[in-house]
């Protein structure tokens, strides 16, 4: 056991290294860098020797090798550096922007286990009816549907809506709160985007448990409990469920480490200053430093939450073997 | 892997008219016979879209901004007067070439190349498995991000971006269907004979690793259709004038959504249908195709 957890984790460098060297070098080919950005921005001249100054304080007339080596080890020993664009510290940035980030992302999740499992069950037990019809047209309408579109489709709902009950319309509102600090302002404004966001991730999650429950249904045990007469919610519950709920704790794990990525749309309808939004910021900005910071945070994670689950795996289910 | 076998043989044997073959498909999976129909329309409205639509879709008519929908404009028209049906008839066009592209392209070069790192195996394939890794780490659309940041926007970089990160998708599902194939012992025997690997590669081993290659291919075109309309809305993709749904819904749409809700509501009712057609379809499809992962 200890020496496949020693292997997965030794295996986990060569990816990290490999996405810090394709991240660093496709920043590195966008045309412009951000001092060109900053003080010629907007069609303004500037002066080309300010230009080398900025790019000399920022360390981007460096030799490339000695900038990428900056740039991992860095990463390694957790020192992101600074912004190129606001010159701040990188982790206060990200800071600003966590907490919302990650409220987001638990309350989709929560959202979306508390659809998909239900659903997911409802539609194995009754299988081939029109129930399980309905819910599996649910669940990959829900891949389907543009997250982006149903954020503002909420929007439009809750303005139209709200016009019609309370004579005015209402948004949620802009600026965010800390729940600890004002938990209705708070939920009034994240609850939507979660949603959003939450149906989308329920719908692989949905699918998943009904495919895993139909499994565990045709295994051997269950018709013996059939056989000796077990009340069927006892074994739905108590035997077919909890075995089959295995491959929907990995989706969930897997997918709640992209749900970052999936945010950037999110962030942008719902016009919340997230990590997602920060994301396209940055890149529009050319700011390689902060940019670089975010792909490898999300790859970590990713690698991380990967390396995780297979060892939940491995400890739930004695019998995979770690090869 | 013999009963991936037995399936196509019993395909092959199924000699009926098509009228009867579709009529059992149609009982058997009408989930999927309902994505073909939403799949076959979208052709057609591609396909016959200046016979079909009313007016131009690049064209701005001044006079008429924002029209509610009504007899003249059916579905209404947009901020520069653009009748909304007529666009969203050519933007099944943009949707169906970026997603058809983009999945043709994927997949097939995720074929070559699972079916490669599966053939050579040994240290080529655990070196080759890492770098598809490394791409499958990249969550899409930070993928598709940088891409269009760095070769600009257009539908044909939007094409490559979405591309890239379907390769190893692709890869990593045929390879492992291809490490059951080496084992047969034809492919020994192709190697004894003195084939070229390119040969053995593409003209006896890709053949038999077809089922999850279409599985694939099906899913990648919902999802192309729904990253081209992801990236256009974040202004990352397909440009004005061309007629693109995720376009419809940038700019326009968010500003006008209150007063003039239809610009914003059909695009995305497009978009939605377009996706769900394909991935009912595929899904279906995968239902036939791997028994594995039937859910009989």
């Amino acid at each position: 056991m200890y020496k496949y957890i020693l292997k997965r984790i030794f295996l986990m460098v060569p990816t990290l290294i490999g996405a810090a060297v394709l991240v660093f070098f496709l920043l590195r080919l966008i045309p412009g860098d951000v001092c060109e950005l900053r003080l010629a921005g907007t069609g303004l001249y500037a002066d080309p020797a300010d230009i080398l100054l900025c790019r000399q304080k920022l360390g981007l007339e460096d030799p490339i090798l000695v900038q990428f080596y900056d740039f991992v080890v860095g990463f390694f020993i957790l020192d992101l550096g600074d912004s190129m664009w606001t010159g701040k510290p990188i982790t206060f940035e990200i800071g600003l922007r966590f907490q919302l980030s990650l409220q987001v992302a638990f309350m989709a999740t929560f959202v979306a286990v508390i659809i998909s499992i239900p659903l997911g069950a409802i539609s194995a037990i009754k299988q081939d009816t029109w129930i399980d019809y309905v819910v599996r047209a649910f669940s990959i309408f829900g891949i389907a549907i543009p997250s982006f579109w149903l954020g503002i489709m909420i929007i439009l709902g809750l303005l139209i809506y709200t016009q019609i009950w309370f004579g005015e319309p209402w948004m949620p509102p802009i600026w965010y709160v800390s729940p600890f600090e004002d938990p209705i302002s708070n939920m009034s404004q994240l609850i939507w985007p979660s949603v959003a966001t939450g149906y989308r991730y329920s719908a692989v999650a949905t699918r998943m448990t009904r495919s895993a429950l139909l499994e565990v249904l045709r295994e051997d045990y269950i018709r013996t409990a059939r056989a000796k007469g077990l009340m069927e919610k006892i074994i739905i519950n108590r035997h077919a469920l909890k075995n089959s709920l295995l491959p929907v704790v990995t989706v969930i794990g897997i997918e709640f480490a992209f749900l970052m990525g999936g945010l950037v749309v999110t962030e942008q309808v719902f016009n919340l200053n997230g990590l997602g939004k920060l994301f396209v910021e940055s890149v529009l900005n050319n700011d390689y430093s902060m940019t670089q910071a975010l792909v490898m945070i999300v790859v970590a994670v990713f690698v991380f939450t990967n390396f995780v689950v297979d060892l939940f795996y491995a400890w739930l289910d004695p019998r995979i073997r770690y090869a | 892997m013999t009963a991936l076998a037995d399936t196509q043989i019993e395909g092959l044997a199924m000699r009926k008219p098509w009228y009867e073959v579709s009529k059992t498909l149609l009982r058997k999976y009408p989930l999927g016979a309902a994505g073909a129909l939403v799949v076959v329309v979208m052709i057609f409205l591609a396909v016959f879209a200046n016979f079909l639509s009313p007016y131009d879709p690049e064209s701005n008519d001044f006079e008429h901004m924002l029209t509610p929908p009504g007899l003249q404009y059916w579905l209404g028209t947009d901020q520069f007067g653009r009748d909304i049906l007529t666009r969203i008839i050519f933007g099944a066009r943009t949707a169906l070439f970026v997603g058809f592209s983009c999945a043709i392209i994927g997949a097939t070069v995720g074929l070559v190349f699972g079916v490669t790192s599966a053939y050579f195996g040994g240290r080529f394939d655990l070196i080759f498995q890492r770098i598809m890794d490394i791409f499958m780490a990249f969550p899409l659309i930070i993928m598709a991000l940088a891409v269009v940041s760095i070769f600009g926007t257009g539908t044909q970089n939007v094409i490559i971006a979405i591309t890239i990160p379907f390769i190893p998708r692709c890869a990593r599902v045929v390879r492992s269907s291809a490490l059951a194939i080496r084992e047969i012992p034809y492919v020994d025997a192709a190697r004894a004979l003195g084939f070229t690997h390119a040969r053995i590669i593409l003209r006896h081993m890709a053949p038999n690793v077809m089922a999850p290659y279409l599985i694939m291919l099906t899913a990648f075109v919902g999802q192309a259709i729904l990253l081209e309309a992801s990236l256009s809305y974040l202004g990352l993709g397909v440009q004005e004038p061309t007629p693109a749904w995720g376009l419809m819904l940038q700019g326009g749409a968010e500003e006008y959504a209150e007063s003039a809700p239809w610009v914003a509501v059909y695009p995305g009712i497009a978009i939605s249908l377009a996706v769900f057609g394909f991935n009912l379809f595929g899904d279906s499809l995968r239902d036939a195709l791997d028994p594995k992962l039937r859910s009989q």
